[in-house]
């Protein structure tokens, strides 16, 4: 077996082709160099890397006391990045899986949500949970969840995903700048999907160090959703392992003289109404698409604001393509399970055409 | 048996290692005592050997502290009865450990309380009114953590164990000299959250000292039905620390044994369990009735034990408390009473607006937008607000 050639961050300028990891990886090396507050910490994380290999090369970069491993135990991981932030340190932690997590859920939503709020903003915790999350990677039970919902529903925490390779830097790099703390959620079937990013471009948008690390303003990504493909027929709103879909979605309604436009929502919370309300004004007409089981999910929401704020706009009834409300079938079932491309046209073809 | 490479490096204690399989992390045969209930001194050999006795003049100012405290838990269970306050989980008959855990930190160590240990909290500084602000129900909390070090008391049992470990740890790699100092009840000891902090603290070795306050009851539930291990201070031997009982009200042992503990954390050796052995003499809060699970001849048994009765005995045989220092503390003690009596009679109001104005650095959009609508509904009802949506940050 030959290992693979470690990554040098310090190399990479310019137009790069990268994964989606190792965009990951960039973001978290940069925000260490740039600040030594920024600690990184998990199962795995150290000598070998990360499963996902996220951190490869951060401890022989920055040495044991940067980035290093922890023993297996999530409620401590995330109740000690909880002390570490409040004592200048600005952790950035690694859930190995989705539902690895829910031993962590208690210190999540006791404390890391509201301790800014129960100390009158005296105590902000800028730490950033890296969540591995999603279906489409054939993965054994427990290894699939969409928990996206739990961190959305809970008041204080903000809750990122980023869908491509350029928006895995941006967002993470500004979720480590946050004052608050973030759920970071990364949708595993994305990890070695590849983009050609112009990485002097992405890191221009932190002119200086300060605006990587302590910074007491919100970053700019952060509750800005983004339109990733122009449509006037029909909006589809997706994020993190969804947009690929929607995003294929289009490309095959286009050939068939449909134009769907597709938003990436990004930023789970904040919201990005204004934008979002925008995109659906536009066209009249809805499809939320999201892997998570659809009952009191984050697609309900999206579908209830929608509809709140612009139903006279709207020419059909907001429409979702979720998964099921079953728990995350085994690997031969997945492909029933995921919205995939045809169910998002069906729901398009049901959006009541003919009316109007 | 393996020891961490830092715990070996740390002068002394390879010598305590040398020909044990561990047992130099086991506490001692029974519970350390250095004044009996009697109020007489206790100085045998093994414990000299240990721990140093108190000096005269730090056990004066001990027991100063203990009348205050005395005085904050009947105060304050008198406010709840009189309906000034909600609740008030009262350390009544724990004053010891309230006070030991406060005087063995510098300023610049954090203390980690929780809801029993208002006591302890206020001996970081933390003004009377400060740390009954969330009793009063103006707020979850009344203080700025880092203007004291003391972070604010949590009522999820033992996670704040975990908070303090990450404090200790950042100032670790930082190369500070913080020790912190972390409170915890024998029912806390049942939560995987325990279990999570001592590992945690033992593996990166880190300047953590846990004090766990065995007062006999969680609720209703005898510390019989939450652990069968010999003491709950047997437990660090299982995370490779060592543990230590003592008397939990005997303010000398406690402030000798606990000493001992934040010294050595804060010279590299590492974490330790103290687990102090007191009694919670009144209920849960003023909404549990003990009377329904343990006897009032039980109770009885531990009134005889009294921290404050028995310091008293034996400070006033050695000499040492005399009645112009005996009135003095009583007369604080009254002066914080009464600014107690004061701050919970004032008729408080809350801002509306402050749920919407702490949740994040910055409201978010559906925050302000939530903010407004109930500003609008005050106005409608004709509600005097002393802010609205444009204060926002």
């Amino acid at each position: 077996m030959t290992a693979a050639p470690v990554l040098n961050p310090l190399e990479l300028t310019g137009i790069q082709e990268l994964t989606f990891a190792k965009a990951l990886t960039l973001a978290l090396h940069d925000a260490m160099a740039a600040d030594p507050a920024v600690v990184v910490f998990g199962e795995d994380v150290g000598t070998l890397g990360g499963v996902f290999r996220v951190t490869e090369g951060l401890t022989a970069t920055f040495g044991s006391e940067r980035c290093f491993d922890t023993p297996l135990a999530e409620s401590g991981i995330v109740g000690m990045a909880t002390g570490m932030a409040i004592n200048g340190i600005r952790p950035v932690v690694e859930m190995q899986f989705d539902a690895f997590a829910y031993p962590a859920f208690e210190q999540i939503v006791s404390h890391v949500a509201k301790m800014g709020n129960r100390t009158r903003g005296h105590v902000r915790l800028p730490l950033v949970i890296r969540i591995p999350y999603g279906g489409g990677i054939g993965g054994v039970e427990h290894h699939c969840d969409s928990s996206e919902g739990y961190y959305a529903h809970t008041p204080g925490l903000t809750v990122l995903t980023p869908s491509n390779v350029q928006d895995a830097y941006v967002l993470l790099s500004d979720a480590i700048a946050s004052p608050d703390p973030v759920v970071f959620m990364e949708p595993k079937k994305l990890y070695f999907s590849k983009a050609t990013v112009d990485l002097d471009a992405l890191r221009a948008r932190y002119a200086s160090s300060g605006e990587r690390g302590g910074a007491r303003t919100v970053p700019s990504s952060i509750g800005q959703a983004a339109i990733v493909r122009e449509g006037s027929d029909a909006t589809l709103i997706a994020y993190g392992p969804s947009v690929a879909p929607a995003l294929a979605a289009a490309a095959t309604a286009a050939e068939e003289g449909r134009s769907l436009q597709v938003v990436d929502v990004r930023s789970l919370v904040p919201f990005d109404d204004e934008t979002i309300s925008a995109a659906v004004r536009s066209t009249g007409r809805v499809v939320v698409i999201a892997e998570a089981s659809g009952f009191a999910s984050m697609a309900s929401e999206i579908a209830a604001r929608v509809q709140e704020r612009c139903f006279h706009s709207l020419a059909a009834p907001v429409l979702r393509v979720t998964g099921f409300d079953v728990p995350y079938p085994a690997p031969k079932l997945e492909k029933y399970y995921l919205p995939g491309v045809d169910r998002i046209l069906d729901a398009v073809d049901r959006l009541q055409w003919g009316q109007s | 048996m393996t020891n961490h490479p830092e715990f070996l490096e740390h002068p002394g204690n390879a010598a305590l290692l040398a020909g044990h399989q561990g047992e130099y992390l086991l506490p001692s045969a029974t519970a350390v005592q250095f004044i009996s209930a009697e109020g007489t001194a206790i100085t045998t050999d093994k414990y000299k050997e240990c721990y140093v006795f108190p000096a005269p003049e730090i056990l004066l100012e001990g027991y100063g502290e203990l009348v205050l405290g005395r005085r904050i838990n009947e105060q304050a269970s008198a406010l709840v009865r009189q309906g000034r306050m909600a609740v008030y989980p009262s350390s009544y008959g724990q004053e010891a450990c309230q006070v030991a855990a406060f005087m063995t930190l510098h300023r610049s160590d954090w203390l980690f309380a929780t809801y029993r240990d208002t006591v302890a909290v206020m001996g970081r500084g933390v003004k009377p009114m400060e740390a009954f602000e969330s009793l009063r129900g103006d707020w979850h909390s009344g203080f700025d953590p880092h203007q004291y070090n003391a972070a604010l008391p949590t009522t999820p049992l033992a996670t704040q164990l975990l908070h303090a470990v990450g404090v200790a740890h950042a100032a670790k790699l930082r190369g500070e000299d913080t020790v912190v100092l972390a409170l915890c009840g024998d029912g806390a000891t049942s939560e995987g959250d325990f279990h999570e902090a001592l590992n945690f603290a033992a593996v990166f070795h880190i300047p953590v000292v846990f004090l766990v306050q065995n007062n006999q009851y969680a609720i209703s539930v005898p510390l019989i039905h939450q652990s069968v291990a010999p003491s709950l201070a047997h437990k660090a031997i299982g995370y490779g620390m060592p543990g230590e009982r003592v008397d939990g009200n005997d303010l000398a042992a406690l402030l000798a044994v606990l000493g001992s503990a934040v010294e050595r954390a804060r010279n590299g050796g590492g974490p330790a369990l103290v687990e102090a052995h007191t009694y919670r003499m009144e209920s849960h809060t003023n909404a549990d009735d003990a009377t329904r699970y343990r006897s009032a001849e039980e109770v009885a048994q531990w009134v005889p034990k009294d921290p404050l009765v028995r310091l008293k005995k034996y400070l006033v045989h050695a000499g040492v408390l005399g009645s112009a220092d005996a009135e003095r503390f009583a007369v604080a003690a009254e002066a914080l009473a009464k600014t107690l009596r004061d701050g919970l009679n004032e008729r408080t109001e809350a801002d509306p607006q402050d749920m919407f104005r702490f949740v994040y650095s910055e409201p978010t959009p559906q925050l302000r937008e939530q903010s407004r609508m109930l500003a609008a509904e005050l106005a409608a009802a004709g509600v005097a607000q002393t802010s609205v949506d444009g204060d926002l940050p």
